[in-house]
């Protein structure tokens, strides 16, 4: 190939890449373009704190505290009951599993985490919901089965990674298995373990439609774990399909609200690790 | 717990007990109690799951379902499939090129040193942790009204496309790393150029690994639902041009759980979805497994 094509195909290979700072620019800019205004039009202390949203109101009240706190929420639920879980099966799958039943296991890890949320949310509907009717805890419940098998395969990782002579110094100490495992081993891997849950994290407040398809979605502060609540994710997808003008621009804003939570869990996560390289 | 699963839990904690560590027998047996379950809970749930939507949707697959246009009489998910298959084609026609040619830039390309790299990799792992409702609503701002194309098929495709980017990047950028160096040596050797070096050579060695991850990609796409309400729309036909409107095999099951009316078929659709899904992670295990590298998913 002659020396020409080098030099275009590698130009090439290096726009290709710089495509993700592109999009993460496109996206920025286009939700910060809209949202923004609409921040300033209502209010940034208003729209952030305001108790109300009642969009079809005269006048309209654009508040999304209950969201915020819907969201917060439905995922301190999720990781609650999810992340010990999670944690406990990725000790189970790196340190206690025979291998045979492993080799069925670990598939049906890796399948949890590609149904689809849809799937997940019809689940939730007709399994969860009639016990606990739409509420916070329906939410979690799913939203915990949901993170499942993200925390599981980073924290099982994590815990594959601490080197064998750690676990067979304690039990040349005289800890036994299980003592040894988690005095020891789990200790030993509490960075990536941690990761797994702030990724939890982000999974649960991401997440749209299982939530939509059990929370209840009413926009009102929480009142209690067996009453409904309207998620940030939720907000978006209910009203955009019909929202216009500043409606339409709360909207966005919700967007970008949720947005600068998932860019403040990145980016920990992101210091985080690179305090562990030091 | 049931009284099988107890003697599975005390025979685990007996087996795995050292002998020497008697002393601590209850904690020992307490925490084989506790990742036993947990374990356990996590698989029954798994179980479960599958289980209840093929016993339920298993007696309402018919014929009907597959019919060629959708009304609400025969609530047909044929549209739905074969809309699924052309988004993904069309999604993965974007973002595989440019996913592919990334992850060569990184590996075969670029200094680590450079500025630009710590960039990209910067960029993509925060595109791979934003969620789908936000790529929606970009989708939506950006390829539907801004560049005015509408609730399309095209509009979806692109907005799941970036979606997928960083996970194809990942994956080829892993399966490049894994040649070993001395192929491209051998290549350079022979006095073939760095291009050719890396088409002929590094690309077709990578290529099972590459495989796996647009496999991966092909999962998400199929399970998407929330970046595609508000870009590809969700009109139950069959586009005849990418500029229409369509609904996924997800956004139908979305639109037939949330009216509520179809519920016999909502759940024939989730085990369709829910094949669909098994199928394709059972191709990505197996070309996985012929690599023999660890399939890190996350």
């Amino acid at each position: 190939m002659s020396k020409q094509a080098e030099k275009i195909m590698a130009a090439v290979f290096l726009a290709s890449a710089l495509t993700s700072i592109l999009a993460v620019a496109l996206i920025c800019v286009f939700l910060l373009a809209q949202g923004i205004p609409a921040m300033g039009k209502i209010g940034f202390f208003s729209f952030l704190l305001g108790r109300e949203w009642s969009p079809a109101d005269v006048p309209p009240a654009f508040g999304i505290l209950p969201m915020i706190a819907g969201s917060l929420y439905v995922t301190a639920g999720a990781v609650l009951l999810g992340v010990p879980v999670g944690i406990l099966t990725a000790v189970f799958l790196a340190r206690v599993c025979p291998k045979k039943i492993y080799r069925m296991i670990r598939p049906g890890i890796e399948l949890m985490a590609g149904i689809p949320s849809v799937v997940y949310g019809f689940f939730g509907m007709m399994t969860i919901v009639p016990l606990f009717r739409n509420s916070i805890l329906s939410a979690s419940i799913l939203l915990g089965i949901m993170i499942l098998p993200t925390v599981v395969a980073l924290a099982e990782s994590s815990l594959r990674a601490v080197p064998e002579n750690y676990y067979e110094g304690a039990l040349a100490l005289g800890a036994g298995h299980y003592r040894s495992v988690f005095h020891v081993v789990l200790p030993a891997a509490k960075s990536g373990v941690f990761a797994s849950a702030v990724l939890g994290i982000g999974r649960a407040i991401g997440e749209t439609m299982a939530v939509i398809m059990v929370a209840g979605n009413q926009p009102r502060m929480p009142v209690s774990l067996f009453r409904g609540v309207r998620t940030l994710t939720a907000n978006i997808v209910i009203e955009m399909g019909y929202a216009a003008e500043l409606h339409r621009e709360a909207l966005i804003a919700t967007g970008v609200v949720l947005f600068v939570f998932i860019l403040i869990i990145n980016i920990s996560l992101f210091l985080f690790n690179r305090g562990i390289k030091r | 717990m049931s009284g099988i699963s107890k003697t599975i839990v005390k025979n685990a904690a007996k087996n795995a007990t050292n002998s020497a560590a008697r002393t601590s027998g209850w904690a020992e047996s307490f925490l084989a109690i506790l990742t036993w379950s947990a374990a356990i809970l996590t698989i029954g749930i798994l179980v479960f799951l599958v289980c209840f939507v093929i016993a339920k949707g298993l007696p309402h697959i018919k014929p009907s379902l597959f019919a060629l246009t959708y009304n609400s009489v025969n609530v047909s998910l044929l549209p739905a499939l074969i809309s699924t298959v052309m988004m993904t084609a069309l999604a993965l026609a974007f973002a595989v090129p440019l996913g592919v040619f990334a992850a060569i830039y990184l590996v075969e390309y670029a200094k680590r040193s450079n500025k630009a790299v710590v960039l990209i990799r910067m960029t993509t792992e925060t595109l791979s942790g934003i969620p789908s409702i936000i790529y929606g609503l970009f989708g939506l701002l950006f390829f539907v009204t801004f560049l005015g194309w509408g609730f399309s098929l095209l509009a979806g495709a692109f907005t799941l496309a970036i979606m997928i980017l960083p996970l194809i990047m990942r994956s080829s950028e892993e399966a490049l790393k894994s040649v070993p160096d001395n192929y491209r040596e051998g290549a350079f050797g022979l006095g073939a150029g760095k291009l050719r070096t890396v088409f002929s050579i590094v690309l077709p060695s990578a290529m099972p690994g590459i495989l796996a991850g647009i496999i991966l990609a092909v999962g998400r796409i199929v399970g998407e639902t929330a970046a595609l309400i508000y870009t590809a729309g969700t009109v139950a036909q069959i586009p005849l041009n990418p500029m229409q409107s369509a609904r996924t095999l997800s956004v139908h099951m979305y639109a037939l759980s949330s009216e509520g009316l179809h519920t016999r078929e909502a759940y024939a659709t989730a085990v369709v979805l829910l094949l669909v899904v098994i199928l394709i992670n059972a191709a990505a295990a197996r070309i996985a497994r012929r690599i023999g590298g660890k399939n890190e998913l996350f």
